[in-house]
């Protein structure tokens, strides 16, 4: 698998805290990949450094060289703007927009110029079948946003990131705040979409990892400890503190 | 997540099932060829009776696994652990039923002489016995050294079943008026043999246990 995103010798600091040591990564196009590890391992950390989410967090200061494509992204002349067309985000809460269901979806491509109705018309669709939620609203999509439930507007939200075509979704957790039937529509439209998307997700729940991802990446202090195909990781780590963490003996 | 205090608990719980079942089986295998050897029917009665045992270990260690992977969803070598404990109480449980076959000839000779004493049958058994116990222990310490072992241990009752056989063959051409008999000791020998074999899976677990790959030491 051909990679879309590099690192190479990245490290972060939050002022004096070293928290991403020296991050060397491939990320694999069209295709799921999970970071797992403990709380404070960095994970996060790198996710948010892949869209430029560190940037508003006062006292960050990175070294190293983070590619999308072949392209600097910390690079003065790349626009923050487009770089978060390409790379959309999920949270671990869902946000919608106190907008109708319909105009969740078409905000972002009306911000890109699209105003002709019959062509937002089949971007929310399209975007709303893609996030498997189309036949639960498809006869209410003038209707609140906030009215759904947790489950519906996680859903609305990837739906919302889908909709400008972004090359890579990053998903922090999108399902730890979710039930377990709302998780697993969530991890089956993962699954459905990943060929066609590159999908990097931080995940608590190191089962989910293993169901859904193709590669896992297990992070530890600050530094990739292991990465690997994601059945190897979960079957055979190589390294002695990754089983330890799988296998639940701290973390 | 697994919760780790109450899952370790849990695999020595079912390492202690495979050694309860192990020490059982072995107990059993020796008996049988006793009762054979001396043809005593209470013994060949006993191990019969005892066969029971054993399969409701298999049992117990089929419910304790399930309950282990239900509640803590072991992941690597933990589920392999897991794995490992039912295909060894599988093959453990065929060796049973083998000595309980080998018990049945007893009752089937009932009580008459044996047309030769026996002396590849008790050997075979012997080596089967040292590979049943190397089979717990190379469980027990992860030790893929005695299971590769065991894959020479096999060989060597494979050549005895095959003199054996010779044997019984040459002895069936001087006395045809045992043949019965004779039928009954090739079965014997079949069974023990089938046991080694069963004993050798063991080993071949355990190396999937401690490196994840699966060998064949039983060509």
């Amino acid at each position: 698998m051909e990679p879309i995103i590099r690192t190479e010798n990245l490290d972060l600091y939050y002022d004096q805290f070293h928290a991403l040591k020296s991050v060397n990564l491939d990320i694999p196009e069209k295709a799921a990949t999970a970071f797992i590890g403990p709380s404070g391992c960095g994970k996060s950390t790198l996710l948010r450094t892949l869209n430029r989410m560190n940037d508003q967090i006062a006292g960050t200061r990175i070294e190293g060289l983070v590619s999308l494509a072949g392209a600097d992204i910390y690079d003065k002349n790349m626009e923050v703007e487009s770089l978060r067309k390409r790379v959309g985000m999920v949270f671990q809460q869902p946000n919608p927009f106190p907008k109708s269901i319909y105009e969740n979806v078409a905000y972002g491509p009306r911000l890109q110029g699209i105003s002709k109705k019959s062509e937002l018309d089949q971007i929310v669709e399209e975007s709303l079948k893609q996030a498997a939620l189309w036949e639960e609203v498809k006869d209410f999509l003038k209707r609140s946003a906030l009215g759904l439930s947790g489950g519906q507007q996680q859903r609305l939200c990837i739906a919302r990131a889908l909709a400008v075509k972004p090359d890579v979704l990053l998903m922090d957790e999108s399902t730890s705040a979710l039930d377990p039937i709302s998780t697993a529509k969530i991890e089956d439209l993962i699954r459905e979409i990943k060929n066609r998307y590159t999908i990097v997700m931080v995940t608590h729940n190191m089962h989910q990892a293993a169901r859904i991802s193709d590669k896992t990446v297990f992070f530890l202090n600050g530094e990739v400890i292991e990465a690997a195909e994601t059945k190897t990781l979960f079957s055979t780590p190589e390294d002695s503190r990754t089983e330890d963490y799988i296998s639940g003996r701290f973390g | 997540m697994v919760r780790r205090h109450d899952f370790d608990e849990g695999l020595n719980q079912l390492r202690e099932l495979l050694i309860q079942m192990g020490t059982r089986m072995d107990e059993a295998l020796k008996m049988a060829v006793e009762s054979l050897k001396s043809s005593d029917l209470v013994k060949a009665e006993e191990v019969i009776r005892r066969d029971a045992e054993l399969n409701a270990l298999e049992e117990e260690i089929l419910e304790l696994g399930s309950q282990l992977i239900i509640t803590q969803q072991p992941v690597a070598k933990d589920l392999r652990r897991i794995i490992v404990a039912f295909k060894i109480s599988s093959d453990l449980e065929r060796m049973g039923d083998l000595a309980r076959d080998i018990a049945k000839v007893t009752v089937r000779m009932d009580g008459q002489p044996n047309v030769k004493p026996l002396v590849d049958i008790p050997q075979m058994a012997s080596i089967a016995s040292t590979m049943i116990s190397e089979s717990i222990r190379s469980y027990m310490d992860e030790n893929t050294d005695l299971a590769y072992k065991m894959a020479k241990d096999d060989d060597e009752v494979d050549e005895l079943y095959g003199s054996m056989l010779r044997e019984l063959y040459n002895l069936l051409l001087e006395k045809p008026e045992a043949a019965p008999q004779m039928m009954l000791l090739q079965m014997v020998g079949r069974y023990i043999e089938r046991i080694a074999d069963h004993a050798t899976n063991i080993g071949e677990n355990v190396v999937f246990l401690v490196t994840g790959r699966r060998p064949d030491l039983n060509p």
